[in-house]
């Protein structure tokens, strides 16, 4: 079943047609990949999903909802999450303080005036976000203040934070730009123990290496037009994805 | 439910705060501070700053026109004496109230902005409450003079009980004691008590936590499904609201509201105690309200012949040549004190003197540590 359902989606800046008739369709439980050379429109589509940006014309639609004309924390409250692709924490706060918000947000709504009663009594979420953070092997550091992470760190506790939504639509904007090798293998091994857990991701990705190890389908995004949808083994082979990668040029 | 419950720093933490403005006038005598007109400045002025703290310490919203509500709350406050009763409990409570409404409106109209133009919106409105103040609302503010009690004020509430305040000019009470002297300021140091819980409360919440990350990232905050304009606003009005309170608390210790309590001078002295203190801690801001309001006080005392004396030790041309510079420091120019003490905390000390106080005691608490290191260098040297 698709969860997430993009139809005829067009959007353009000024002159320029940054997404030109797009359709997809993300099935529930499945790692979908966008790929894509530079300015392809893949982060401008993902703006769409979450509110960011609004299409000129087409539609979003998620779980049977549609995503258009609602603010981004209410697209959040029905269950989408999303990584960015320079890290978007708390970096003033603790580790824990930026694991525990987005549990008191999926918890409590979009806003509570819950000003009396210490976050220390909070003891279920508090467990539960201490579990989080050391299912990405940051537990230790929990009382840390975020900012001072490493990058690969930041993006660990990123998708703690996300994760601990039990999101429906886990969002990823090139999850591992700028990491280092080994830090881009443990990314991708965390993420597939998250796919394991049934969630539904969509990653935009340029590695190559990620995007293969990860995705069960690859859309291809080329000028702002999907130009390829498939499996990940028969995307390697398709003429026209190696045209608008490499030109013309055979692998 | 565990309304108190607390853990045992935060309860030592209170427990403390509250010992030492109880006991404000025993400890505060040394230093010249001990009376009760100074020691009512020092609670009121920590109200305005604590509850500032909330928005400015936590959200990072800074609020240039805090002044107007301060203003608010001692015209609702002196109106109450007047309509009701001179009775200090309603008239701090229509205060608080009437903060918040005040705050509310002004609040969601300049929250549409962020960072500088927030506070050049909320300048304006506070500018334009003083003015309004002046001019227009004449027949609520009695404008230049100041809105006063008068013997003939219906006082509804005080006919009412049958309370007869005579023939001469009425002044605050509760329940039969007069808010003049030391009552007046354990009124105020009980409610300074009372807002320090709750501020600490809030500093404890979720909704503390939540005011944080609105300071942190807004655009996480959003992403992750949480509403920021109305937690900011929140805390807006309850800053309004302490305001506005700290505002009332003024007219119960003297009956009299004047404009100038909101003009942007006013507005501006909050943000600087609350940063000299250390914006975003708890008791920072009370501290800074203290330390001002004590070097207005003390400086603003100094004249010519107490600096004369001082310099009395220096031969003569020497001693004038002091006093001529001193002088300029002091009286009417305390600001310049003011002034340069504010510069020298920010530069050294971003965080406030409770960043310096956090240090010094870092300082002692390494201390054995440093040895310790020193011990086995000299050991290592040794062998």
């Amino acid at each position: 079943m698709s969860i997430l359902s993009v139809k005829n989606v067009n959007k353009s800046f000024g002159g320029l047609r940054a997404l030109n008739n797009v359709n997809l369709e993300i099935e529930e439980g499945t790692v979908h990949a966008i790929i894509g050379p530079n300015g392809a429109g893949k982060s401008t589509l993902l703006n769409c999903f979450v509110g960011r940006l609004e299409p000129d014309t087409g539609s979003v639609t998620f779980d049977g909802k549609s995503l258009l004309g609602i603010k981004p924390h209410e697209i959040n409250q029905t269950g989408v999450s999303r990584v960015f692709q320079t890290p978007e924490i708390f970096g003033d706060l603790s580790l824990l303080e930026n694991v525990m918000i987005p549990a008191f947000a999926k918890r409590d709504g979009a806003f509570k005036m819950n000003a009396w009663s210490p976050v220390a009594d909070e003891t279920a979420l508090c467990t539960e976000a201490i579990e989080m953070l050391s299912d990405v092997g940051l537990a230790e550091k929990a009382d840390d203040i975020a900012g001072r992470l490493s990058r690969g760190d930041k993006r660990r506790l990123e998708l703690a934070m996300c994760l601990v939504q039990q999101p429906k639509l886990l969002l990823l904007d090139e999850p591992t730009a700028g990491m280092a090798r080994a830090d881009t293998n443990n990314t991708i091994d965390l993420m597939k123990r998250i796919a394991s857990r049934g969630v539904t991701m969509v990653v935009i990705e340029h590695d190559m290496h990620v995007v293969f190890s990860l995705a069960e389908k690859i859309s291809v995004l080329a000028q702002g037009t999907v130009i390829a949808e498939d499996l990940p083994d028969n995307i390697k082979g398709n003429p026209k994805v190696q045209e608008a990668y490499l030109g013309g040029a055979h692998l | 439910m565990n309304f108190f419950s607390m853990n045992r720093r935060d309860f030592i933490l209170f427990a403390s705060f509250s010992a030492v403005v109880l006991a404000g006038p025993l400890i505060f005598t040394p230093i010249g501070a001990g009376y009760p007109d100074l020691l009512q400045k020092f609670a009121i002025f920590g109200i305005f700053a604590m509850g500032f703290n909330i928005l400015f310490g936590l959200t990072g919203y800074l609020s240039f026109g805090h002044a107007a509500f301060l203003g608010v709350g001692s015209y609702t406050a002196v109106w109450t004496f007047k309509l009701f009763s001179m009775n200090p409990l309603p008239a701090i409570l229509l205060a608080t109230l009437l903060g918040g409404i005040f705050a509310a409106v002004i609040g969601f109209i300049s929250m549409r902005r962020s960072g500088i133009y927030f506070s050049i919106l909320t300048l304006a409105f506070a500018q334009m409450s003083y003015n309004l103040a002046y001019s227009v609302l004449t027949p609520i503010t009695n404008g230049e003079t100041g809105l006063q009690l008068s013997q003939s004020d219906p006082r509804v509430l005080d006919t009412m009980f049958g309370r007869d305040y005579g023939a001469v000019l009425p002044s605050s009470d509760l329940f039969g004691i007069n808010m003049s002297g030391y009552p007046g300021f354990y009124f105020c140091a009980v409610t300074l008590i009372i807002c320090f819980l709750i501020s600490m409360r809030i500093f404890n919440s979720p909704f503390g936590m939540m005011l944080r990350a609105v300071k942190s990232n807004q655009n996480r905050m959003n992403y992750t499904g949480l509403n920021t304009r109305p937690y900011a606003l929140a805390a807006f009005v309850i800053s309004g609201m302490y305001a506005g309170l700290a505002g009332g608390l003024m007219a119960v210790t003297d009956p009299l509201a004047g404009a100038e309590r909101m003009q942007w001078t006013a507005s501006g002295e909050v943000v600087l105690m609350t940063i000299l203190g250390g914006a975003g801690t708890l008791l920072g801001p009370v501290i800074g309200a203290g330390v001002i309001k004590y070097f207005e006080n003390i400086f603003s005392a100094f004249n010519e012949g107490i600096l004369l004396a001082a310099f009395d030790f220096l031969p003569e041309t020497l001693q004038h040549a002091a006093v001529a510079i001193a002088s300029l420091f002091v009286g009417e120019g305390w600001h310049l004190t003011l002034g340069a003490l504010f510069m020298l905390i920010v530069i050294f000390l971003p965080g406030g003197l409770m960043e310096g106080f956090n240090r010094l005691k870092n300082l002692f608490a390494k201390r054995p540590d440093d040895e310790g290191t020193e011990t086995v260098q000299t050991a290592e040297a040794a062998a």
